[in-house]
């Protein structure tokens, strides 16, 4: 049956395909809606799906049920892999037992991301082959794949699809689902599963064998496609692929194209492909991981050919398109270009709309009155997550990665700043990384305050539950910790909770904070209002009255809702009544209205 | 070579309804028999930031719509459709919806919001069939001012190549079944603009 479906709905389906009988994550854009997906259809399959605390966590339980003969999952964003590099890197010495596919989306372009690492450096680093899909299907088609690789070579196998590929949709035929093995059964073999020196020395002799093996398995499938025409050739990686095939369509051009859809490439096709042309252009997005093996190659069997690539015609940096590959095929062919459009004047009279904290949301109080309390010449170091887009409220300083807010701030203070610190994180990225930080603050006595910014949701990647939600990723009641006994058992001296919808007491809270000599925490606890939108919450409305003097404090404050008309302020149809501008109002003339 | 038979942009504000006009037309497409590609946009800019989608009918290739390459820009915002004017082929056609959404800066007062007259002209220039459409209003006659989106859908469905029968069919599928008869109305009313 055809559907039409998003690339992430397709990988979640070709999960299924293989009888895959755990999956477990952590949200990050663009991987979020795999897990999602099968949770939503999961059905009465058995199978276990979560959303762990954090991408180690993650990979750790996959490779725990894939040593117990179930086959496993781990879902992230590349960045994630960053996380999880540790069980990561060794698993490929000790191996797999039942299949067991990471998912590592990558971002070209940062869309949603912090850096664009390239997942497939991560293959090559670990000697682990890497499937790269090019649209939704080849994705589902891999994922399924996937673990009949793994399997074979006893190897942990990544799937990379990009934001293009998660984010994209395409009719694709799909296939039924499988039910996972009865039965599974931890088998010990400490010689596999122990990774004492003695143990993994010969580990590593077998992987380097085995990764040469895969290579040559991965001759014959088909996302590995050789077609000899012209002597011009194209070779071309994952999405990228698609690009190039359409630039020879689009230019109509008699010219060999061979599509890649593999880390390690198959050397052979490669060769055959070198042997026919006598120039390529290699076409992929981030680092020239094709392009090298290409020179390889070359150097042995035809170092004559030339070879064209990233030195040149293509991008190291940013996402490709149809028109870069185009333009870089029309280029090398000594053919017109086609420019990329722009609408002179538009720029001039448009209005930046960057992403912003929603109207009403929390952590926009809670920063304001961070701020207050702190001062100017405090420091802010923050971290990854919705109120990074805040960054105009002088309170975010820093963001690296999830965590380091805290870690940061413990660098600054010990490093020799005097002035105030106050670092912020969100209640879930507290979980996912913000522990161990704030255990190592406590310890090494840094005196700094860290916020937590708590709206009991995993909001920016699309509202997953934690473990202080008391929800598991299937909606299942558990365990809810709290944020207070943690931060207590972890040393922190002093832990207020406040509600930032109440700002003089939110203030107060943070000058308590502030004056306290040790490690403080304040937890500002509010709902999102996009989860409280949806739970049905009753929600008020304000208005700006004739009392409103022009003096902009309430428009300062920065929530969408609230408009300026050049002599008086004004609330728009946004507004989620949170009641945080009346509080600032001096003339106190915001008040609430009946809907 | 064509490597497309229609590529369609849709652009707006996250929150506007994006992603179900090119849900609704992939689906349709697949009924069609048709293969189909979009791309669309999630994560950050969802939250009140520009959002671009992209759907592409009868293609096999790039999820993207090439800059100057597409048939129809439809714009669920003003400023939004002159952002993104620059996919609109000379040959295509714009529909865009007059209601702005204000960014954040314009109502904090860095910057300023064009009118719908200098949007309307920047454009003309580009394309010669720029149209505008009062959907937010159309969308309250037909019940519920939510399904804005869905009257630009009515108004998109004249330009395209899928039959009205299987966009319904599709659309019955997205939205939840209270609301159907009053999105069944808007995509009518939407329709019966550009006739
Ligand atoms: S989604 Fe929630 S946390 Fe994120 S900006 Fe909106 S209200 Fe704030
Ligand atoms: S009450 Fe004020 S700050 Fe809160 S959402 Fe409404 S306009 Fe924005």
């Amino acid at each position: 049956m055809r559907e039409y479906l998003l690339g992430n709905v397709a990988i979640a389906k070709g999960l299924l395909e293989a009888g895959m009988g755990l999956a477990a994550g952590y949200p990050g854009t663009p991987s979020s809606e795999i897990v999602e997906s099968l949770v939503d259809l999961k059905g009465d399959l058995p199978l276990h799906v979560e959303w762990s605390v954090n991408e180690k966590v993650a990979l750790e339980v996959a490779i725990g049920a894939s040593w117990t003969g179930t086959r496993s999952a781990a879902t992230m964003k590349h960045v994630g892999l960053n996380v999880a590099a540790d069980p990561f890197m060794t698993l490929a010495y000790l191996g797999v037992g039942a299949g067991l596919v990471i998912i590592s989306a990558d971002d070209p372009y940062c869309h949603s991301s912090q850096n664009e690492q390239d997942s497939r450096r991560y293959a090559q680093f670990a000697s682990v082959p890497c499937l790269d899909p090019a649209d939704p299907q080849e994705a589902k088609d891999m994922a399924r794949y996937g673990f009949d690789l793994s399997e074979r070579f006893s190897v942990p196998v990544i799937l990379r699809p990009t934001t293009r590929v998660s984010h994209s949709r395409a009719d694709v035929e799909v296939g039924a689902t499988r039910r996972a093995e009865k039965d599974p059964k931890f088998i010990k073999n400490p010689g596999r599963r122990v990774s004492l020196p003695v143990h993994v020395r010969p580990l590593h002799t077998e992987l380097l064998r085995k990764h040469k093996e895969i290579e040559a398995a991965l001759e014959s499938v088909p996302w590995n496609h050789l077609e000899l025409a012209g002597e011009h050739g194209i070779i071309a990686s994952g999405i990228a692929g698609l690009y190039a095939e359409e630039a020879i369509r689009d230019l109509d051009l008699d010219m060999s194209l061979l599509r890649i859809g593999t880390t390690p490439a198959p050397s052979a096709l490669i060769a055959r492909m070198l042997e026919h042309v006598s120039s390529v252009l290699v076409v992929e997005e981030l680092e020239p991981v094709l392009e090298e093996q290409v020179q390889r190659v070359a150097l042995s069997i035809k170092p004559e050919v030339e070879i064209l690539g990233k030195e040149s015609h293509i991008p190291r940096e940013g996402e490709l398109d149809f028109l870069a590959a185009r333009n870089a095929v029309a280029r090398r062919e000594e053919l017109d270009l086609r420019p990329a459009k722009a609408i002179a004047g538009a720029k001039m009279i448009l209005p930046p709309r960057p992403p912003s904290l929603c109207p009403g949301c929390s952590h926009r109080a809670a920063y304001y009155a961070m701020r207050k309390a702190f001062g100017k010449n405090a420091v802010y170091p923050s971290d990854i997550g919705c109120y990074t887009m805040a960054v105009g409220m002088d309170t975010v300083d820093t963001c690296l990665c999830m965590g380091a807010s805290i870690t940061a701030a413990t660098g600054i203070r010990l490093g020799g700043e005097t002035a105030p610190i106050c670092c912020s994180l969100g209640d879930s990225t507290f979980l996912h990384s913000g522990l161990t930080g704030l255990l190592n603050a406590a310890y090494n006595k840094a005196r700094i305050t860290v916020t937590i910014l708590d709206n009991s949701t995993t909001a920016m990647t699309g509202h997953q539950p934690h473990p202080g939600t008391g929800f598991t990723a299937t909606g299942e009641a558990s365990v809810e910790i709290s944020l207070e006994d943690v931060c207590r058992a972890l040393g922190a001296g002093m832990v207020e909770t406040v509600d930032p919808y109440q700002l003089e007491d939110t203030i107060a809270g943070f000058k308590r904070a502030r004056d306290f000599e040790g490690l403080s925490v304040v937890i500002a606890r509010q709902a999102c209002v996009i989860r409280a939108r949806r739970s049905g919450a009753a929600r008020k409305m304000y208005a700006v009255n004739q009392d409103c003097a022009g003096c902009k404090l309430c428009v300062d404050f920065g929530c969408p809702a609230v408009e300026f008309d050049g002599q008086k302020a004004r609330i728009n149809s946004l507004c989620t009544g949170c009641g945080v501008c009346a509080q600032i109002c001096p003339a106190s003339a915001i008040q609430e209205v009946r809907k | 070579m064509k490597t497309s038979e229609c590529d369609i942009v849709i652009v707006g504000v996250g929150g506007q309804g994006v992603i179900l006009i090119s849900d609704v037309i992939g689906r349709a497409a697949v009924k069609a028999g048709k293969p189909v590609r979009g791309a669309e946009t999630h994560g950050m800019a969802q939250r009140g930031g520009s959002v671009i989608n992209h759907t592409r009918i009868g293609c096999r290739y790039s999820p993207m719509v090439a800059s100057g390459g597409a048939d129809v820009l439809l714009a669920l915002e003003p400023a939004e459709a002159l952002r993104f004017g620059h996919f609109l082929s000379r040959e295509g056609t714009a529909l865009i919806n007059t209601v702005p959404v204000l960014p954040v800066t314009v109502t904090t007062g860095t910057a300023s919001y064009p009118s719908l007259q200098e949007i309307m002209d920047l454009l003309r220039e580009e394309c010669g069939d720029v149209r505008a459409i009062e959907a937010t209003a159309l969308a309250r006659q037909a019940g519920t001012a939510q399904a804005m989106n869905v009257v630009m859908l009515g108004a998109l469905s004249r330009f395209i190549p899928l039959p009205e029968e299987l966009l319904l069919e599709a659309l019955s599928e997205v939205v939840p079944p209270k609301y159907l008869e009053a999105n069944r109305r808007a995509f009518m009313l939407g329709k019966a603009e550009v006739e």
